[in-house]
């Protein structure tokens, strides 16, 4: 009875590595849309003591001083990287479940009951690394709370294998006591000033309270967690992939927007693009959001931002329906004398496209019921954007100030990697 | 008690319920005689990448392996499974660099281009060879 997590290390600094064979051992950052905060970072970047999510303007400098290397973020790329690395996984174990872009979950009860779950481990490692270049860490334990633990435990340890099997109850009671709870799968932020109040302070703690008091005092959610690290298995493999309940676009603008209009056409894109995805996803929503931002690194300015949600009474996914929904949101929460430096869309409530509910009464905003039309639009728009709404911005507006982007090694013909 | 009228519920309100139809037309001809000597069509692909997720296409430059018909700008196809031996045509870092040459174990192991006016690459102490992978296959355009 056991899981498997693997987990790829530092895997966008990786991603960078694998076709600049020059930056071995050379610390890299990557830097999040719009060069803004760092959100990945190479083993000897981490040891320089640059902080995951830090602002990029806070560290350049020494960094590059100390001849760093960053990237603009490359997700054309990486998500091709991760398509291979989790391939590959799946043609180990017929059950996985693929948890994030650098992280699985493999079921290893199919396996062979003889079989080493050790040496399993390091064989996945090695070829998954001689195929595409990414290393891996391996947590292998009775269930996923306490593989995500292995991991911690891999790093804590420095283990050169990047293996580990936490197969008895005493290595896994050494892992959890060097775990603070925070670490622990699903416990946030705000729970662990919680827990740390009442006197749990590690894993091992949390591991020893009787789940149903937990229950009680906290959530089922939580007692399913306690009940795992006791070594119970409460989570399943989720193979089956449920589809999205929310759909989120947004971007951090290339310069700080001050006038509606020119903030109007900027997220009319983002609700054209966010019902795009809601129709590839057979999807129609109830709820339409609109936030908009200031830059929190401004502090001289003044600071704003805020919500508004748009409620549907029938659900829709015509583009038509979700820019007027974000108009009206987009409007009531907008205030002039602020300088915006990010704005986006979410849509909620989904149904799913087939299923229809007739509202008893009419509904003073029917949506619009010529779907072919959309399918038109977006047969027609599906390589490159031709046919625009009204109120979108229309120019090569790019939102992004990236210049430190990667090529598309492995997805444009004219960005292959060069060899001699 | 008075009642409004409010609307009607439209045929194309109500929910669909879809009927299975027959998946393939009848002919009342002659049926094709090819029909069942129907192949899919040559996948390029399919006949150069064996293992798609550990291949990967790379440009090369230079004359340097013009001899084993890898001419300049050629796509060459390298696949990071297979185990380079003796002879192999390989993509390898050498001083941080990426090189397509062939691969020669003995007498010594070095680094050889197929090309004489090239010299071959000895690996010298200090320097670190790592195979990357092995090229399949090189595609030229004319």
């Amino acid at each position: 009875m056991a899981f498997a997590l693997v987990d790829c290390e530092s895997f966008y600094a990786s991603c960078e590595r694998i076709f600049r064979p020059d930056l071995k051992n050379i610390p890299i950052v990557v830097l999040s849309n719009n060069d803004g905060c760092v959100i990945a970072r190479s083993t000897e970047a981490k040891k320089m003591g640059i902080g995951m999510g830090v602002p990029w303007f806070k560290v350049r400098e020494s960094f590059l001083k100390q001849n760093g290397q960053v990237f603009s973020s490359n997700f054309t790329f990486y998500g091709d990287i991760s398509a291979r690395v989790m391939n590959i996984l799946e043609g180990f174990v017929p059950r996985i479940e693929i948890y994030s872009i650098d992280e699985a979950f493999l079921d290893l009860d199919t396996l062979k009951q003889n079989y080493k779950l050790y040496d399993f481990g390091c064989h996945i490692r090695s070829l998954v690394r001689q195929w595409t270049g990414i290393p891996v860490r391996i947590g292998i334990a009775p269930n996923k709370t306490l593989s995500k633990i292995a991991i911690n435990e891999i790093k804590r340890r420095n283990i050169p294998t990047s293996v580990i099997h936490l197969s008895n109850k005493k290595q896994i009671e050494i892992a959890l006591s060097h775990t603070p709870v925070r670490e622990v799968w699903g416990v946030g932020r705000r729970l662990n000033d919680h827990l740390n109040k009442a006197g749990i302070n590690t894993a091992l703690d949390l591991a020893k309270v009787n789940p149903q008091n937990i229950r009680k005092k906290f959530s089922v959610v939580l007692e399913r967690t306690v009940r795992e690290l006791r070594g119970e298995r409460c989570l399943n493999i989720e193979d089956d992939i449920s589809s999205k309940k929310q759909i989120v676009v947004s971007r951090s603008f290339g310069e700080r927007v001050s006038n509606l209009n020119t903030l109007k056409p900027i997220v009319s894109n983002f609700a054209v693009r966010a019902a795009e995805k809601l129709r590839s996803e057979k999807q129609k929503c109830s709820q339409v959001s609109v936030f908009v931002r200031t830059s929190p690194f401004n502090i001289n300015k003044p600071q704003h931002s805020d919500l508004k949600s748009i409620e549907l009474f029938t659900p829709t996914n015509d583009t038509r329906d979700i820019l007027i929904a974000a108009k009206r949101g987009l409007l009531p929460i907008f205030r002039s004398g602020y300088d915006y430096a990010k704005a986006g869309i979410i849509l909620n409530k989904f149904t799913n496209e087939q299923i229809k509910q007739c509202s008893l009464f009419k509904d003073p905003n029917e949506p619009k019921q010529n779907t072919r039309f959309m399918k038109y639009l977006d047969q027609m728009n599906a390589y490159e954007t031709q046919i625009y709404y009204a109120s979108q911005n229309t120019k090569k507006w790019s939102p992004m100030k990236q210049n430190m982007t990667s090529p598309k090694y492995t997805t444009n013909w004219y960005e292959l990697p060069k060899v001699n | 008690m008075k009642v409004n009228y409010i609307g009607k519920i439209s045929e194309e309100n109500l929910p669909a319920i879809f009927v299975p139809y027959f998946l393939e037309s009848v002919h009342a001809g002659f049926p094709s005689p090819a029909s069942d000597y129907i192949e899919s069509p040559i996948d390029l692909n399919k006949h150069l990448i064996k293992n798609g997720a550990a291949t990967f296409l790379v440009r090369a430059q230079g004359q340097s392996m013009v001899g084993s018909g890898i001419t300049d700008q050629a796509v060459l196809i390298v696949d990071r499974s297979i185990k380079p031996s003796h002879n192999s045509i390989v993509v390898a870092t050498i001083d941080g660099e990426f090189v397509c040459k062939r691969l020669k174990l003995k007498p010594r192991m070095c680094l050889m281009p197929d090309n004489p006016e090239y010299p071959p690459i000895f690996i010298n102490n200090g320097q670190e060879l790592e195979i990357v992978g092995t090229v399949t296959a090189a595609i030229n355009k004319f």
